[in-house]
């Protein structure tokens, strides 16, 4: 398959060469005093993501939203409504250990060690265009591996249509899950089988060069740049390969306003709110919203997944 | 007695400032979070809801205190409430549109929950332009009858709440929930009212009561509170 690469990106938006190397070594000094303390989890190898390279897939002209906004302002229900008291109450997860379970319509269903899963994975940098459903969106330089270099070495079945992730289940930490808050749980979400092997779907275990923050959905969570944020899940435990699409929690919430596939498309207002345009984090007062793009810029990667396909109808 | 009502009416200006100044405070500190613009368009949107809320409780706490001197204070929230609903919708067009006309069309013409916030301006402005003293003479009857309007304002105040959230709805549930009483509130004096004119007019017969005298009404018979709503000019 080609890929295409991103096409052209304005001059603004490109980070000068001076103040991304200068980002580099910031994030390698702060990576030194992580190590220093001794905090890295054991699915982490000791170099943690020490010598980490940009993807071919990466954005590498996009200038990352700063860390200190993707990282305090993330929609986590189990913890909270709040996106930056998620941040603080996400920390009493417990990631480590951490296993997955693969299951279902695959050669090799078992559990997985996520240090184990770690050790076979190729950790490259992806910056990547996030957009939440909301109307807000980001640029975040993710660490991961393509989930289909995942899903490869448990050999799916020609039986296997689409693909169930799991969140994590600990309703002693979390509070929604304890009261039975609004959404069922624990958090499902789903792929079509051709979604999930695309090479731009990442299982994502680090950001900014750093072990993934618990907020932001340690210790691995998904990440499908061209769908709203919802879909990419977080703190997977469990894969499951399935003949029939499985319900998802948002859909099933609130099926008319969150489709099964969530494809960013600003043609395709959400019931009870457009989705022409986004507000970018980090951009200041009287700057003009973002006008959103089909596919949150990525058509070119994935349209023909859907062509032929009524996109207001299957939204 | 004159003078510290007057300073009461004074500081009452100056405090409902303050929701202003905190959020200056805020943006000059940059405690706004990660989306400030939204953070700011927010706070501004509720304040104008807690003002028109409390809007529509002096009428109530007039009722049951008995205290008859709050008129004016509903006038000075009623345009406080304008006045955050105006910094509202600045915000909304030149903060975060930073006035693309376009780019604003599509989202008004596609999101409904903004047509009710676009309901709730238009009444509260006519409110605002009608309420001068002279105004209210010009209008005469017909400027209670407009008045009566906000609560049309209220209620789509907060389908428009409601329809932009995705997530925690205990907050707009509080705010639903006062609303509610403060409407059935109304709606149990103009009950109360509707039968006690039919006491007054027997079934059957209608006849015209003209009496060029005063009543008398016992302080504590229940009528004369219906009366005393009766009088009341305003809703």
């Amino acid at each position: 398959m080609i890929i295409k690469t991103k096409k052209d990106i304005p001059g603004h938006q490109i980070t000068d060469p001076v103040v991304f190397m200068q980002r580099r070594k910031i994030i390698k000094a702060l990576f030194a005093t992580m190590l220093g303390a001794g905090i890295s989890p054991s699915w982490a190898d000791n170099k943690a993501w020490g010598d980490i390279k940009p993807a071919d897939l990466s954005a590498k002209a996009l200038t990352p939203t700063p860390a200190e906004l993707i990282k305090n302002h993330t929609n986590y229900y189990e913890f909270s409504f709040n996106k930056t008291d998620a941040t603080s109450l996400a920390q009493n997860l417990r990631t480590d250990p951490w296993s997955i379970e693969i299951s279902g319509e695959v050669e090799k269903p078992g559990i997985y060690y996520l240090e184990d899963v770690l050790a076979q994975q190729n950790l490259q940098e992806y910056i990547y265009r996030f957009r939440c459903v909301e109307g807000w969106s980001m640029v975040v330089p993710w660490i991961g591996f393509p989930l289909a270099s995942l899903l490869k070495k448990v050999s799916p079945l020609s039986t296997a249509n689409f693909v169930k992730f799991t969140s994590i289940y600990q309703p002693d930490l979390m509070p929604m899950q304890l009261n039975h808050t609004m959404l069922e749980w624990p958090y499902v979400e789903s792929l079509r089988i051709d979604e999930a092997m695309h090479p731009l779907t990442l299982m994502a275990v680090g950001l900014y060069g750093d072990i993934l923050p618990k907020q932001n959905g340690a210790p691995l969570r998904l990440v499908v740049p061209w769908k709203y944020g919802f879909k990419s899940i977080k703190a997977i435990v469990k894969i499951e390969l399935l003949k029939k699409p499985p319900l998802t929690t948002w859909n099933k919430f609130a099926p008319n306003e969150y489709g099964f596939y969530a494809n960013v498309n600003p043609a395709v207002a959400h019931p009870r709110w457009s989705q022409s345009s986004e507000r970018q984090l980090g951009s200041g007062f009287f700057t003009p919203r973002r006008q959103t793009e089909i596919f949150n810029g990525y058509g070119e990667q994935v349209a023909s997944l859907y062509s032929n396909m009524d996109l207001r109808h299957f939204f | 007695m004159v003078f510290r009502l007057h300073s009461l009416w004074h500081y009452t200006i100056v405090a409902c400032l303050i929701p202003l100044l905190g959020l200056f405070i805020d943006i000059a500190f940059d405690n706004l979070g990660a989306n400030p613009i939204q953070a700011l368009h927010i706070r501004l949107g509720d304040w104008s809801l807690r003002f028109l809320w409390l809007t529509l409780a002096i009428t109530p706490i007039q009722t049951i205190t008995k205290w008859r001197g709050m008129t004016d204070y509903r006038q000075l929230l009623g345009i406080y409430a304008f006045f955050y609903a105006t910094l509202h919708l600045l915000a909304y067009l030149l903060l975060d549109h930073a006035l693309m006309w376009r780019i604003i069309g599509i989202d008004i013409i596609e999101s409904p929950y903004i047509w009710f916030g676009l309901l709730t301006y238009s009444i509260i402005l006519l409110l605002a332009l009608s309420s001068p003293k002279w105004a209210k003479k010009r209008l005469g009857k017909s400027w209670k009858k407009l008045h009566r309007f906000i609560y049309i304002a209220a209620i789509a105040t907060i389908i428009h709440y409601y329809w932009q959230l995705k997530g925690n709805l205990a907050e707009p549930l509080f705010y639903l929930i006062m609303l509610i009483l403060l409407l059935s509130f109304r709606f149990s004096v103009w009950f109360k009212q509707r039968q006690f004119n039919k006491l007054m007019i027997p079934s059957g017969k209608r006849v015209l009561v003209i009496n060029t005298n005063p009543v008398e009404i016992a302080e504590s018979s229940p009528e004369r509170e219906v009366l005393l709503q009766k009088m009341e000019r305003e809703p």
